[in-house]
């Protein structure tokens, strides 16, 4: 054997005749040696705390969350994509967006399930819009955009929502108005931002558009929005 | 991608071994996944390219400590524990690349969108002076109009009028108790664009009409621009004649357009007229339909809360009235107030 190995050792072509005696063990552990340690810190998060990735993970959407409030022209959000900051801020949309009980004539609102469907669908046929008009930006990184610069809109929700204690009155309307509109092209604006650099630039105008109608009628829905009494 | 490397001929076994050849970028080149190399985040390029690096890194140390260990060791046992580095590292990769290709299997097959791409390319100038266009209809019929195939204009004015139904469903207040309101819009809009469109295709098909299905899509897509405008001017506007009106004009326009291009690939009188009879009398009705089927509902209940005595034109919105007259009501008062103390 070792005569075969000998003549071809660097193609192992001698391998064919190697028969394998019972006391040299074939039996191990399939891992892939990791040799280099900078490697190591990176990939191998199974054996920190929870509370590190929990932290970790926090940090990042905070991060991205900066990045929308302040909207520049950073590839951070496209970079490092996450969904659990859309997956928050839907989630507490359509909380705030719930309105009295279904049987109520005055129905103030639109249920949970209608407001995290919008959002969720609207977002996906976005994406696709902007991936056959020819994107160069995957997936799930538009998903992440869209969903993070849902922030403005909720924030306007919120601030609709303390003026409605206040009554529901002309002053409030024009309020709520104006509030809505200014968090809607926030909206817009940030999300255009970060989607329009990624299409061809005479293409723009046509991956906006669905940009807009999508967050016009999400600040509708929060315009229209009055508390069951 | 990864490459096979030429010195790891493992391919020795009398079963076939594993083949170097199957460590291959996969030809097709339709899905994104393939062509996302340095933005994309997702952990499945990560695992990609980290196992890529850690291969490389392990076949240039392990082709080192082999040039090495070469002149001292037993070649028997370099050759062992060669089998058994080989192995493992080869069995890891199968894994991961069986793993790989079934997701891009299932990927490719289910959610190929570049069969739609081609039908999406078109310019914001071309979009808008197509939407012009439908509003104008063409006389020429003795000879085939050209309709342009595509179809994001259409799928863009849907949503625009799936938006203006909801706020017409919002203001007439609307009460769906079986499914939600959005689902009915989404569901309206585009049933009658796919439904009716596929009825009128087969129609054509009967009548020998030349026209393909792409092109009854683009075409009633675009007629569709015409509601959208109606619809959006009534349910903010109340008033009887001025829906009557619009109807007859910009409804009665888009179809003549929708009309002129099919009569203009029929042949024959009869097919014609039915073709362009059914066409004419669904759009026309469509757009009767959505005004009047949100505005009988907020009759009834106004009459019911509010007696009869409200006049059937102040069919408007619960919050704008209140508004409007609250304004009304102070500007008057203040007015007034104004004026006596003069």
């Amino acid at each position: 054997m070792a005569e075969v190995d000998e003549s071809s050792k660097p193609m192992f072509a001698g391998l064919s005749d190697v028969s394998i005696s019972e006391d040299i063990a074939v039996e191990g552990e399939i891992n892939v040696p990791v040799r280099s340690t900078s490697q190591d810190d990176e990939f191998s998060t199974l054996d920190e705390p929870v509370k590190d990735t929990i932290l970790r993970d926090l940090k990042a959407v905070g991060k991205k969350f900066v990045h929308v409030m302040y909207p520049k022209k950073s590839s951070t959000l496209l970079r490092d994509w996450d969904l659990w900051g859309p997956l928050l801020l839907c989630v507490t949309l359509a909380l705030m967006l719930q309105g009295g009980s279904v049987d109520n004539k005055e129905d103030g609102g639109p249920q949970f399930a209608e407001v995290f469907v919008i959002i969720w669908f609207g977002s996906i046929i976005i994406t696709l819009n902007s991936k056959l008009l020819g994107g160069t930006i995957s997936f799930f990184q538009s998903l992440c955009v869209l969903g993070y610069c849902i922030m403005p809109l909720t924030v306007a929700m919120v601030v609709c929502r303390i003026v409605l204690l206040g009554g529901t009155g002309t002053g409030s309307f024009i309020v709520r108005l104006i509030v809505v509109t200014a968090s809607f092209g926030w909206s817009t604006f940030a999300s255009t931002a970060f989607l329009a650099d990624s299409q061809p630039p005479n293409r723009k105008a046509l991956v906006v558009y669905p940009v807009f109608l999508f967050y016009f009628v999400i600040g509708w829905m929060i315009l229209t929005f009055s508390p069951s009494q | 991608m990864s490459e096979s490397d030429g010195n790891k001929n493992t391919n020795t076994e009398p079963w076939g071994g594993f083949d170097d050849n199957l460590i291959q970028g996969s030809g097709s080149a339709v899905i994104d996944m393939e062509n996302m190399d340095d933005t994309s985040g997702s952990s499945f390029e990560d695992m990609g390219e980290m196992h890529q690096r850690m291969k490389e890194e392990e076949e240039v140390s392990a082709e080192a400590a082999a040039t090495e260990e070469e002149t001292g060791e037993d070649g028997e046992f370099l050759g062992m524990k060669g089998i058994k580095g080989q192995l493992g590292r080869q069995v890891a990769d199968e894994v991961w690349e069986a793993g790989k290709r079934q997701a891009s299997k299932a990927f490719n097959l289910y959610a190929n969108i570049d069969i739609l791409r081609p039908y999406f390319d078109v310019e914001p100038m071309q979009v808008r002076s197509r939407l012009i266009e439908s509003m104008i209809p063409i006389r020429m019929i003795n000879f085939p109009q050209k309709i342009a195939g595509e179809l994001y204009g259409p799928m863009m004015l849907v949503f625009t009028m799936v938006a203006i139904l909801l706020h017409g469903m919002k203001t007439s207040g609307t009460v769906i108790r079986e499914g939600t309101l959005m689902g009915t819009a989404i569901g309206t809009c585009f049933g009658y664009w796919l439904g009716v469109s596929s009825f009128i295709y087969f129609l054509a098909y009967l009548c020998n009409a030349q026209i393909t299905m792409l092109q009854m899509l683009s075409l009633l897509g675009y007629g569709l621009f015409g509601h959208c405008v109606v619809l959006f001017i009534t349910y903010n506007v109340h008033f009887h004649s001025l829906f009557y009106i619009l109807w007859l004009v910009i409804g009665g326009l888009s179809t003549l357009r929708m009309v002129a291009a099919l009569i203009s690939r029929t042949v024959g009188q009869t097919p014609r007229l039915i073709l362009c009879g059914t066409l004419a009398a669904l759009h026309m009705l469509f757009l009767l339909y959505l005004h009047f089927a949100y505005h009988k509902i907020v009759e009834g209940i106004l009459d019911t809360l509010e007696g009869p005595n409200i006049p059937p034109i102040q069919r408007v919105a619960r919050d704008l009235p209140d508004v409007a007259t609250a304004a009304v009501n102070a500007t008057v008062k203040t007015l007034g107030v104004f004026l006596k103390s003069h």
